[in-house]
């Protein structure tokens, strides 16, 4: 399957626009169920106010929240795809230029150092392009997440020892909920990477964060973990913008990967209530949008 | 649980009597501030030709659209999507804000941590809390830019809004002590041996 590259900047132009404003089924869902469960007034009340923010975006055509966020982009590439994979990324970027300047989003990137702001969403290694390979032979997908501020400054990694165990992990995790409070702008997904390496463990913390509510880790160990850890970060009362109440997390979301004998590392990382996320899925047929 | 309409700007006694978990509604001027803004007038010597004094200030940089000046849109900027960012970056530029510009009403998200609880205590001011992420329905309380400063910061520019029934929006800290956050953290530390035992840890 061949790909225009055209299309490609036209798609990712699209996506991060459509990712500022439609917030994905899944995360809808994932507020109705917290809003049965909640037992404190005020986090009712404050749950009310982000459902009809949802709403509210969707009738004004506006975006969800004025964090346009990291913008970052995840491309899946089948095995029959052929591509130019610079040109792709070029095109990419072009998009998310496109789309900072001709919707007219605040551009949320800055130079580390000089703090100079382009004004394009853009910079040096932002966006921030993965790729990875699927194996569905005629199928590109461009997924979109534009990763609010807010949560990602509460970002923990810990290099635990062995002799910790899953103690360590669980406890771990439990004082960066905590720690967080109001910050992360909860409920959250709270993403936990296990294992790896350290730059390994803060990825797979990242992609449990943004993975879709209702999915589970495919490791049964780490999907037992998710299911203990969800269950108790409700139970610490933080709350909705840690104004207190039940709903402190949608979910616990945890990803692994094999360590060393010597190494037991995890990482946190979070994604706000407003958790967005787009896709694009090239195939022969033409480009379907989705989340 | 009192419910205050308010038109800014505010008087000490105003605030002062307002305790949390009170509800306010503001109308008339805010103020946008950010990282940038604040770091640059307080780190950098930078200054501004508007009077804070007794207003209120909100946490933010908002999406705009850059378009002819008009009656409607007297600085060439339109508001698109006006939110609230997370307050607790600026924690340490509350007293300031407070002593040198003599700002009473604090607004963000997440709340503020104990200087800036005293410096309400001390000099009379609050901090009432966004819901932080809702910023579409935000920016519909927004009625236009009235005017900018520090532009050469922007997005992090100094805005001037006018806004119309901007809230409800809940006092978080207050005057006297009170923050619904040091009450939730002192909570949740509690709490915290309940969910390690949830999780077979003993300790």
């Amino acid at each position: 399957m061949n790909v225009d590259i055209r299309e490609v900047e036209e798609a990712a132009r699209q996506l991060y626009i459509r990712a500022l404003k439609i917030l994905p089924d899944d995360i809808k869902r994932g507020f109705t169920v917290l809003q049965e469960r909640e037992t404190q007034a005020i986090a009712r009340s404050v749950l009310g106010t982000m459902v009809k923010n949802i709403q509210v975006a969707e009738q004004t055509d506006n975006l969800l929240c004025q964090d346009t966020g990291i913008p970052i982009y995840n491309v899946y590439i089948g095995r029959h795809v052929v591509l130019d994979g610079v040109e792709l990324a070029a095109a990419i970027r072009r998009g998310c230029a496109r789309a900072t300047r001709e919707h007219s989003l605040r551009s949320s990137v800055v130079h580390p150092l000089t703090r100079a702001n382009e004004n394009t969403s853009c910079g040096s290694g932002i966006p921030h392009i993965q790729f990875q390979f699927t194996d569905h032979p005629d199928e590109l997908v461009i997924q979109m997440i534009p990763k609010g501020s807010g949560s990602e400054n509460n970002s923990w990694l810990k290099m635990a020892i062995p002799a910790d165990g899953v103690e360590a992990i669980k406890t771990f995790v439990v004082d960066c909920v905590i720690e967080a409070g109001g910050k992360t702008c909860p409920p959250t997904i709270v993403g936990v990477g296990v294992g790896g390496t350290a730059d390994l463990c803060v990825h797979l913390a990242k992609q449990a964060a943004v993975r879709p509510l209702g999915s589970r880790c495919e490791d049964p160990h780490g999907a037992r973990l998710e299911t203990e850890l969800s269950g108790a970060v409700n139970k610490l009362g933080v709350g909705p913008q840690g104004l207190g109440g039940d709903a402190t997390a949608f979910a616990v979301h945890v990803e692994l990967a094999a360590t060393h004998i010597t190494m037991n590392p995890v990482a946190v990382n979070m994604q706000c209530h407003s958790a967005r996320r787009a896709s694009a899925t090239f195939t022969p047929a033409g480009i379907k949008y989705g989340f | 649980m009192t419910q205050h309409d308010i038109s800014t700007p505010v008087t000490e006694a105003q605030v002062r009597a307002w305790r949390v978990n009170d509800t306010v509604t503001l109308n008339g001027t805010l103020y946008g501030i950010r990282d940038a803004t604040l770091i640059h007038l307080f780190d950098r010597g930078r200054t501004t030709r508007f009077d804070l004094r007794d207003h209120a200030v909100i946490h933010t940089a908002p999406n705009v659209r850059k378009m002819e000046k008009s009656p409607a849109n007297p600085t060439g900027y339109a508001p698109l999507c006006v939110g609230t960012t997370t307050s607790a970056r600026m924690e340490r530029f509350t007293r300031p804000l407070m002593t040198q510009y003599g700002v009473r009403i604090i607004i963000g998200k997440g709340g503020m941590m104990s200087e800036s609880l005293t410096a309400f205590a001390e000099l009379g001011g609050v901090y009432l809390a966004v819901v932080g992420g809702a910023a579409a329905l935000e920016t519909t309380w927004v009625e236009s830019i009235e005017d900018v400063d520090l532009d050469d910061l922007h997005p992090e520019s100094l805005w001037k809004f006018r806004v119309r029934n901007f809230g409800p929006l809940l006092v978080a800290m207050d005057s006297h002590g009170g923050s619904v956050y040091q009450t939730v953290s002192r909570m949740a530390a509690e709490k915290r041996a309940v969910a390690l035992a949830a999780l077979g840890i003993k300790k």
